[in-house]
């Protein structure tokens, strides 16, 4: 073929370009939004509370994907230091997704459960209180800025736009359930777990818990992290596929 | 004049003027109704550069000049040296923070979270983004032997695309992002950035229509695949919904598994045709010119071209090896990735070879050095890329800082380095200079950026190696042998010998922009018999200078 036609036609060159940049686009990506391995639902797979999704929000400002994965690869060592590698199904509601690319921490895939509230609050504040080696910044401002959740309604109602299934209910409910889900034993925490099973309630910055008490911004983060990788019972899990609801 | 050659000046200089009024009652009405402070301070800023821009219009009206449109280019080509000083200073703070955390300051606006952003956009976007800017707008110019059209429009893409950065680098500061490597701008930046990368499309586009060469030279091929290329990835990767209007938060449309091939088809591309294509035009102009040689072969910067731009497209899952992404999708990745190695070479061999009759120009000529060891560097870190996107490499690799490591080998080897050669080039060309303020600093500064460079990759080749070894190791009764804090320890001196390595590099920057800004000044070079002809203005070297055909 004479390539003259490119070099003289610059709209012939643009459109050959585009064509030929499209394709790989096209076969990888297109696909995802089809097979089952990809779209699967697994049981326990649920929206974040409004905390959580709150935390997660804060999560993201503060870049800690620059440092940290939440991707556990297939392979031993991997799945023995973090645990069960990760399911496409368990990111389904992750927008932005935040598997990362660097672990110059250790992966938070599996996180949750594995630390106590407490020492979270002391890792915030200081990190190497709890882990002398760290590297990592501290955020002692989290615990004393209360969370701003003027417009959690505003966010739910978004990510049901783009496909993550809060039910009306839901977003009526969200201011509620986040100040729910800082004050145990109350029946708006119940109705809290009834929405959102699994859901961990409690006080999670070290501040007593009481009528009236705001959350802080370390408190929706601790909730985030206290949730990361818990909602799959991995117990029942079988790859193979009878756990797909 | 006569009366339609009146009209169309006055026709564009309103129209100029009616965009900016409204750019800036948008910022006014972002400043004032913004939801929160990231916003009221980006409609300020918005407003403010309007308002600037619509005085500087009304103030100018009647300058026409014919001739090819320079200025623009010496905005982009000092910013270029202006944000990459910033963008290089970023990095080398942040790497030391690796080291000495409490260099995070306990305060939210100085962590490694909120700054490794500013870094990586500073010097992809604002130091290698003005690069492309005016090196493209410089060399469709030339090869077209025609001017850029719009009176105003090539004037947006520049001021458009420093305000674009600006907005940025606020937003990560104050915390907001997208929270997505290289696509942290949330959605009105994003949408102002699509604004000037169209108009930016098209005067490019605009100045082919006009050329009076009959062929579109090699290098504005794979400039145009840059633009257009990177259009449609940041589209598409940036698609978004925001929480409100007057807000500068938004959620990706896609999670997940999507989201994550959607990022690396994206986040591996902008390495393609962000520092690769667009650079390789950079090399199919700059090596020629500055060595005075053609390019070595014309059928192979075809192939070259092709196959380049068809494969990359292809490698994003080698960032995504062993996880929840099908199997099938990461093999894709990793035999595109190997197969890119091929064209790969192809252009580093065109480029190098084009040296043929004239190597002795590597030894007299600082600046021939800096582009030739960038293409080298582009060949070491093609061939190391492709090896790293083999599974069983990258599942070591991955997540380590051999992957930083590899970056910065393309970033500050190739990138940095062939944007050196062509920021050296550029500066008296443009400003019509002898040559250089003194060639001595650019000799300087080769040897500054290669020691930096050379200690930057062999201390992260051992940290990433020690770390993903240590990560698998095993004791021999069968459990971890470390855990992850005892890996994290063992990087500690490879942090400090990368920061330092980055330092000289950063150092390197000053020198440059010490030598720019002597050049630009007007100083008489202090070694002009060292420099080469081609270093002067073409204008002042004597013999046909080519000029726009009118």
């Amino acid at each position: 073929m004479n390539h003259g036609i490119f070099e003289k036609n610059s709209l012939i060159l643009l459109i050959g370009i585009l064509i030929v940049v499209s394709i790989g686009g096209i076969v990888q990506i297109a696909p995802l939004f089809m097979l089952s391995s990809t779209i699967e639902k697994v049981e326990g797979m649920r929206p974040y509370s409004p905390l959580e999704q709150a935390g997660r929000d804060i999560y993201v400002r503060e870049g800690c994907y620059n440092c940290h994965s939440q991707m556990i690869r297939s392979l031993r060592d991997e799945v023995e230091r973090y645990g069960h590698y990760s399911l496409a199904a368990e990111s389904m509601y992750d927008h932005p997704f935040q598997w990362s690319s660097k672990r110059t921490g250790p992966d938070l895939a599996r996180i949750g459960g594995k630390y106590s509230d407490a020492w979270h609050t002391e890792h915030m504040r200081q990190p190497t209180s709890v882990v002398s080696a760290s590297i990592m910044p501290a955020y002692p401002h989290l615990e004393k800025t209360p969370l701003d959740y003027s417009n959690i309604q505003d966010k739910l109602k978004t990510l049901q736009f783009i496909g993550v299934p809060y039910t009306d209910e839901m977003i009526a409910k969200a201011a509620a359930d986040i100040e729910a889900q800082i004050a145990p034993d109350t029946p708006a925490a119940k109705e809290l777990l009834a929405r959102y099973p699994k859901a961990q309630v409690r006080k999670f910055d070290g501040q007593s818990p009481g009528e009236g008490v705001k959350p802080t911004e370390l408190d929706a983060l601790i909730a985030y992290l206290q949730m990361l990788g818990t909602l799959v019972d991995f117990t029942k899990f079988d790859a193979s596929g009878p756990n797909l609801r | 004049m006569s009366a339609t050659a009146a009209v169309k000046p006055a026709l564009s200089n309103a129209l100029a003027m009616g965009s900016a009024a409204v750019f800036a009652a948008l910022g006014v009405f972002l400043a004032i109704n913004g939801v929160d402070p990231v916003m009221n301070l980006h409609g300020a800023l918005l407003a403010l550069a309007s308002v600037l821009a619509l005085i500087y219009i009304f103030t100018h009206q009647t300058d026409e000049r014919s001739g090819y449109l320079d200025g623009p280019i010496r905005v982009a080509t000092l910013a270029a040296v202006f944000w990459g000083v910033i963008g290089f200073a970023a990095g080398d703070f942040i790497a030391w923070q690796l080291a000495f955390p409490a260099l995070n300051f306990d305060l939210p606006w100085t962590t490694f979270g909120r700054l490794r952003p500013l870094h990586t956009s500073a010097v992809i976007f604002a130091f290698g983004g003005n690069v492309l800017l005016a090196t493209s707008f410089y060399v469709v110019q030339r090869t077209s032997r025609a001017r850029m059209p719009g009176r105003w429009s090539p004037w947006f893409v520049i001021w458009g695309y420093q305000l674009f950065i600006v907005l940025a680098a606020t937003s990560y500061v104050l915390g907001a992002t997208q929270g997505k490597e290289y696509a942290e701008p949330e959605w009105h930046v994003d949408l102002f950035l699509t604004i000037v990368w169209v108009t930016y499309l098209l005067v490019f586009l605009g100045t082919l229509w006009k050329r009076e060469e009959p062929h579109i030279y090699v290098a504005n091929w794979f400039y145009l695949a840059f633009i257009v290329t990177v259009a449609m990835l940041h589209l598409v990767n940036g698609l978004s919904v925001p929480v409100s209007f007057l807000g500068t938060q938004s959620y990706p449309v896609m999670a997940g598994v999507q989201a994550a091939m959607t990022q690396w088809w994206y986040g591996h591309n902008a390495v393609g045709f962000f520092l690769t294509a667009g650079f390789l035009g950079i090399m199919y102009y700059f090596v020629p010119k500055r060595v005075e040689r053609p390019v070595y072969s014309y059928r192979l910067s075809i192939v070259h071209f092709w196959s380049l731009i068809f494969l990359y497209i292809w490698a994003g899952p080698h960032h995504l090896h062993y996880t929840a992404l099908p199997d099938w999708a990461q093999t894709l990745g990793m035999t595109f990735s190997i197969m890119l190695w091929m064209p790969s070479w192809g252009g580093m061999i065109n480029g190098l070879m084009t040296l043929s009759g004239a190597w002795d120009r590597l030894r007299t000529d600082p600046v021939v050095r800096l582009l030739v060891v960038s293409v080298a560097f582009y060949g070491m870190s093609t061939f190391e890329g492709p090896l790293m996107s083999i599974k069983a490499v990258n599942s070591l690799s991955h997540y380590t800082d051999w992957t930083v490591g590899h970056v910065h080998s393309g970033a500050l080897g190739w990138v940095g380095m062939v944007s050196f050669g062509a920021i050296y080039c550029l500066v008296p060309w443009l400003w019509k200079r002898e040559g250089l303020y003194s060639i001595k600093l650019v000799e300087w500064h080769f040897w500054l950026s290669t020691i930096g460079i050379v200690l930057y990759i062999t201390s992260m080749w051992v940290a990433g190696i020690t770390q993903g070894l240590m990560w698998r190791a095993y004791d021999n009764l069968g459990f971890l042998k470390y855990s992850f804090i005892e890996t994290v320890e063992a990087l500690h001196w490879p942090y400090i010998i990368r920061a330092v390595g980055g330092l000289l590099f950063v150092i390197g920057g000053f020198v440059m922009a010490y030598n720019v800004w002597r050049t630009v000044r007007g100083d008489q070079p202090v070694d002009l018999k060292d420099q080469p002809r081609v270093a002067a203005a073409p204008e002042l070297r004597g013999g046909v200078v080519a000029v726009p055909a009118e």
